[in-house]
């Protein structure tokens, strides 16, 4: 199985944005637009994270994600002041695969415990945001508070594994909006520990960059910018993705080694 | 999905939405149990029943509402709607290190021909999340297999009754293939 690669989509105020080290967005245009252009080149899966949701604690917007998923056909994980199981619900019936959440897992660590229960474990996911501390180390980073918390990271995916978690993105802030590559450091680090499926998110640069992510242990590779924006010096705004040929071909050789 | 496909869908509810229904797609995500008793409680798992064994018309059960057609299955303690003589089991990779759940991309292999799988091809491709598969007592009901870690079961059909292990609706125009086919498959 060729792993995923994944078009992340930041929404705030019902807009596509795009961050850099968790600032505020810069405008790429209208969601439902991107949409129906990922749909037609047949992307593995979209990441659509309401960046603002919990930070204002708002409610999911499921008129939004009800309208993207209309058009949809491909696999949706979405995140997002999801702080309830009635909410994990209506987000599914919506036709939404799985649902991750990020600061809820601290807040209230049972909710995940009881949607993976409920709706069974590969469709609860978790979003881990890591930065690295003034020392070098990498910490848990609360995008609400905007900073960094004490929590170490080996410890706090083990506990988000125990919840029940089917799958894990981890987000590096430092290298968000980057485009300067892959914290690969960071990748073998948590891939020793996290035992579900693991997205690296954050610093994509090229496709070569995401084969290099798998190889060192994430399962998906998931990017912002690089599939929003043109990869020429000017960089306008261009949602592109591989195709097919191009990915079997980059992922051939790893499958040989 | 389906409207494209050719179906005129609507959202059942109660047995008796299924008076009017010439095929029936049973999906799923969630556990086993949960499933299984949110069948019982609206009273469709004796529609749904009926409808396989009076009516006789086409099901379609998709990932979740695939294994509920079966005898029953590891995730939990109740029985199936028994329609495929099959039970489900979890992936268990300890030894060789693959993650659980199969989650991503998959091409399939047909064991043999059937109308519902008419339009797979070597390139079709259709995306897969579970832990659990299903084990078929009898290899006439397997129509298509898969392999992750070993070759398991991926599509099954027992006469009227159909299922498949991905998810066809999101599954590109992969997927809308084996909708259209759904739509045209008469017994």
């Amino acid at each position: 199985m060729r792993p995923r690669i994944i078009p992340t989509l930041l929404i705030e105020d019902g807009g596509l944005v795009k961050t850099q080290k968790f600032s505020k967005g810069k405008y790429i245009g209208d969601p439902i637009n991107a949409i129906n252009l990922y749909n037609e080149m047949e992307v593995d899966e979209l990441i659509i994270i309401d960046i603002t949701a919990s930070k204002m604690e708002k409610n999911p917007d499921l008129e939004m994600i009800s309208e993207t998923c209309a058009e949809a056909f491909m696999p949706i994980s979405y995140a997002g002041g999801v702080t309830t199981i009635e909410q994990y619900e209506q987000i599914f019936n919506l036709g939404v695969e799985k649902v991750s959440i990020n600061s809820s897992l601290r807040k209230n660590p049972t909710l995940v415990k009881e949607a993976s229960k409920h709706f069974g474990s590969q469709s609860v996911g978790a979003i881990v945001d890591v930065k690295k501390n003034f020392y070098g180390q990498y910490k848990v980073y609360d995008h609400c508070d905007r900073k960094l918390t004490n929590l170490d990271l080996k410890d706090y995916l083990e506990r988000v594994q125990g919840l029940g978690v089917g799958e894990i993105i981890i987000y590096s802030v430092d290298r968000d909006g980057m485009m300067s590559g892959y914290d690969m450091d960071l990748i073998s680090k948590v891939s020793s520990t996290v035992k579900v499926p693991l997205i690296i998110c954050g610093g994509a640069n090229s496709i070569c960059n995401m084969v290099e992510a798998i190889k060192n242990g994430a399962d998906a590779a998931a990017a912002g910018s690089f599939f929003v924006f043109s990869h020429t010096k000017t960089g306008g705004v261009l949602i592109n993705y591989p195709s097919q040929e191009e990915l079997t071909l980059a992922f051939s050789k790893l499958a040989t080694e | 999905m389906c409207d494209m496909a050719g179906g005129n869908t609507y959202i059942v509810r109660t047995p008796k939405d299924l008076e009017s229904a010439e095929r029936i797609i049973l999906p799923g995500v969630g556990a086993f149990d949960e499933g299984m008793n949110r069948l019982e409680e609206s009273g469709l798992k004796d529609g749904i029943l009926s409808f396989a064994k009076e009516k006789r018309k086409p099901i379609l059960g998709i990932c979740l509402g695939m294994q509920m057609l079966g005898l029953g299955s590891e995730e939990g303690g109740q029985a199936g709607l028994g329609l495929i003589q099959s039970k489900c089991v979890k992936f268990n990779f300890n030894q060789i290190g693959l993650k659980v759940p199969h989650m991503g991309w998959d091409n399939i292999n047909r064991a043999i021909t059937h109308p519902l799988l008419r339009s797979v091809t070597n390139l079709s491709r259709y995306y897969f999340v579970h832990s659990y598969y299903m084990k078929c007592s009898f290899q006439e009901n397997v129509l298509a297999t898969c392999s992750y870690g070993d070759k398991f079961t991926v599509a099954v059909a027992n006469q009227n009754v159909s299922g498949v292990q991905f998810h066809p609706e999101k599954s590109h125009k992969y997927g809308l293939a084996l909708f259209k086919d759904f739509m045209r498959w008469k017994l």
